[in-house]
């Protein structure tokens, strides 16, 4: 047996791979014979490989069970990797950088003069009902105006090629250890694909993100003392922080290795005695950060924290309060906050949104809802949403009463058609429908990496990508335009 | 390194002593009974004596029988000190430290702590018992070998080592307690056979036999048992050589002051003392003090070098 790409059927939907003909781009072109001429014997056989690595490797996240209890499970990963061209790319990445740094101007903003409600494009009503805005952070200058240092922002492509960001991650983004070490297991079983289209690393991640947070420290040194605050080793990304903190060389710390003295200073309790700390990558919300300042009864923060924040002893990534710009809500408005802030338009288009606050936009997703993707304001990991093609009557009608009982609370997308990428089920290529998660930097200067985690949807039609679930992810390659050849 | 990391590391190494600790002295009672005869047996409850959790016990069992001693001991997961409860403990703390142990001690504490778990109902029966537990014991020696053989000798290790020779010069402390008293009425020269069997036994539960016949030279008698087991600097389960291990981690910490001043009055306690012109009663007092002293060196080493409490962590935050 072969494989037929003519037998391959994407359903109308845009396929990364196979409308490469389409794109003229040798490389995509070219991994299409080149996974033809491996066949499937041999594609099935490395994939087992890679299964194995996985496993050996420790690559895990954890999830909680029925019983109550929690349990690691490996990494669900695909060896066909995701190409996207070089060219391409690059407009991906300005666009990223564009839409954060407009974010983290617009956070800026809401924390001190708030110059764009006043001027009548953010309205005041949409601030007041967040849940993510912090009074707490308001009039607060963190190092350098910048508030969302790691945002991971996640783009789809619809039937018709376009590139839309769905979502902007700017509170705890993860993933990124699975990106890095997608691409340590892809070299290991796919290592000739790999030499003949070299494409470009990934990763330097590790080490960008350190010079991201050392840029913030507020005593001068070559190596600050940065830490990674876990919430610990119960949390789904438990695997990442440990995977960072190792790869970064810094402490993993938690809440109670923590303490903030009179001197509204941060130490860490070591064995040699208290240690100062100068960084924190927190991986811990908000509101669990500190209890004096937030959830009295949080014992997974540290008392004092935005203490010593507010006086600038130590800096935390993401600030607190960041959050504010990654409600679903107030996503409807970047397209705005990118002309408002940067006088340009947004290189990357949002996904059309109906805020269901508008009553007219209540009214056409109420009649719509068949066709729409329903998300509540403030969720993630999929959680809380309805995906209309997917769903029931009843369930539908159970939504609409969720909605108009906080049409606040809600926004509205026209169900995309979400690109797929050919992926090994059982022993056939079929098309998955896959995401992007590209990560951006933003401190002294701003960093995108080298494509993202590409996540899929392993069963056949879904939509979701989440890991929690059941989504898989793949390595993204971005390749090299060809060098322009005399023939 | 992190404190609660330090504290981490010592309990994985308190609860692995722990686990074998337990199995030694059930495997060892078991061949004791089948020795002993009939109308003198000390039975079971012994042991319960010996890890002190008798009121435990006693809220959950009838009576001090064998299957009910040995189920308590070996895998009842309400009593913290049984064989499972410590490998889970051992297994727990050792999880948030993965970057510190190598990773096939890491995969081989996991495989105890599933074997033991997995095995539990044939080793709660006389015939499955011996195996079982000759296993746990094995793989704890094995994790030992190989924490020595692979580990980083850095402050990480002072620590593996005091968790290690602070349980164990307690649980040692507490075997000879229980095992040199109760046994046999005094003053029964028709019984003397039995008292070098009771001996014998007390030595097997560490070990020890083999080595006290080569060091000691003599047959088995109370003094030179008593001398042996505490003040014995080559043998590994002795007081003595656990106290030493103890001040030689210590010595390499930073901060070690007042963990060196308890750790110097213990060892200066036990070198002062003759154990075997102690009567039955004396040498009870003497190990209590002991105790008592190996206690407050684990609160000194807490006090010094790990986090405070969660508790009056959480105090603190409310009275703020």
């Amino acid at each position: 047996m072969s494989i037929d790409w003519n037998a391959y059927s994407s359903d109308g939907f845009y396929d990364e791979l196979v409308a490469a003909p389409e794109r003229g781009h040798a490389a995509l072109a070219g991994l299409m014979a080149d996974l033809e001429a491996l066949g499937p014997d041999e594609l099935v056989a490395r994939q087992a490989a890679a299964d194995v690595s996985i496993k050996e490797m420790g690559i895990t996240f954890t999830v909680y069970s029925e019983e109550g209890g929690t349990i690691d499970r490996t990494w669900p990963f695909d060896i066909i990797p995701r190409m996207i061209p070089q060219a391409e790319w690059e407009r991906v990445d300005a666009g990223l950088r564009q839409r954060v740094a407009a974010l983290n101007l617009f956070i800026d903003d809401l924390y001190h003069e708030q110059r764009i409600i006043k001027d009548g494009v953010f309205p005041a009503e949409v601030l007041e009902k967040s849940v993510n805005f912090r009074p707490q952070c308001v009039g607060v200058d963190p190092p350098l105006g910048i508030w969302a240092h790691i945002c991971g922002s996640d783009l789809v492509r619809d039937s018709d090629g376009t590139i839309y960001v769905l979502e902007d991650n700017l509170r705890v983004p993860s993933g990124v250890s699975y990106m890095l070490e997608n691409r340590l297991v892809t070299k290991r079983v796919l290592p000739e694909l790999f030499e003949h289209y070299a494409p470009l690393p990934v990763d330097d991640y590790p080490s960008q993100l350190f010079d991201t947070l050392a840029a913030l420290s507020p005593r001068p040194a070559d190596y600050p003392a940065v830490a990674v605050l876990t919430p610990g080793i119960y949390n789904s990304a438990y695997f990442e922080h440990s995977y960072l903190a190792q790869q970064m060389g810094c402490e993993l710390v938690e809440g109670r290795d923590l303490f903030v003295d009179t001197d509204d200073c941060v130490y860490m309790r070591t064995v040699d005695g208290l240690a100062r700390v100068d960084v924190i990558y927190r991986r811990i919300d908000d509101l669990f950060l500190d209890p004096e300042a937030f959830l009295p009864d949080s014992a997974l923060g540290v008392p004092g924290i935005m203490r010593a924040w507010k006086a600038g002893n130590v800096a935390l990534a993401n600030a607190p309060g960041a959050g504010v710009a990654d409600d679903k809500v107030v996503y409807a408005f970047v397209p705005d906050i990118i002309r408002y802030y940067l006088d340009a338009d947004p290189i990357i288009p949002n996904v059309p949104t109906y805020r269901c606050m508008d009553p007219e936009a209540l009214a056409y997703t109420l009649a719509n809802m068949e066709e729409m993707v329903v998300k509540p304001a403030n969720e993630s990991g999929g959680y809380g949403m309805l995906v209309g093609p997917a769903s029931t009557k009843a369930e539908r009608d159970a939504f609409a009463l969720l909605i108009k009982k906080d049409p606040r609370n809600y926004i509205a997308q026209p169900a995309l058609r979400l690109s797929t990428v050919p992926t090994i089920i059982g022993s056939r290529l079929e098309p998955r429908h896959v995401d992007l998660r590209p990560f951006i930097l933003s401190s002294d200067r701003q960093q995108v990496t080298m494509g993202g985690l590409t996540r899929v949807a392993m069963r056949k039609g879904s939509l979701v990508v989440n890991s929690s679930q059941g989504g898989g992810s793949k390595d993204t390659w971005i390749v090299p335009d060809p060098v322009s050849a005399d023939d | 390194m992190l404190s609660r990391v330090a504290e981490n590391i010592y309990w994985m190494a308190r609860y692995i002593e722990r686990a074998e600790n337990t199995a030694r002295i059930v495997t060892v009672n078991a061949n004791l009974l089948l020795d002993l005869p009939k109308g003198i047996a000390p039975g079971w409850r012994p042991l319960v004596d010996i890890t002190g959790a008798n009121t435990l016990f006693e809220e959950h069992y009838k009576d001090y029988g064998e299957r009910q001693v040995v189920r308590f001991l070996i895998g009842d997961e309400r009593n913290h000190g049984s064989i499972l409860s410590a490998l889970v403990a051992a297994r727990e703390n050792c999880r948030t430290i993965r970057d510190f142990v190598p990773r096939e001690a890491w995969e081989l504490l996991n495989e105890i702590y599933l074997f033991a778990r997995e095995d539990l109902a044939k080793g709660v029966t006389k015939g499955g018992r011996h195996a079982y537990l000759k296993r746990v014991i094995q793989g704890a020696q094995n994790l030992t070998g190989m924490l020595s053989g692979t580990m980083l000798h850095d402050q990480g290790y002072d620590f593996v080592h005091l968790g290690r020779f602070l349980e164990r010069a307690d649980m040692t402390t507490r075997i000879i307690d229980v095992r040199s008293a109760n046994l046999l009425p005094e003053d029964t020269p028709d019984l003397r056979p039995f008292e070098t069997i009771q001996w014998v036994s007390v030595l097997k539960s560490m070990t020890a036999y083999q080595a006290y016949r080569r060091s000691e030279q003599v047959r088995v008698l109370r003094g030179p048992v008593l001398r042996f087991l505490f003040q014995n600097d080559a043998f590994p389960r002795s007081v003595h050589h656990c106290f030493e291990s103890l001040r030689t981690s210590l010595s390499k910490l930073p901060r070690n002051e007042s963990a060196l001043r308890v750790a110097g009055r213990l060892k200066r306690n036990l070198e002062g003392t003759e154990p075997r012109r102690l009567n039955q009663q004396q040498l009870h007092a003497f190990i209590d003090d002991l105790q008592v002293g190996i206690g407050e060196l684990h609160v000194e080493i807490a006090r010094t070098w790990f986090p405070p409490p969660l508790e009056s962590q959480t105090q603190s935050q409310t009275s703020d």
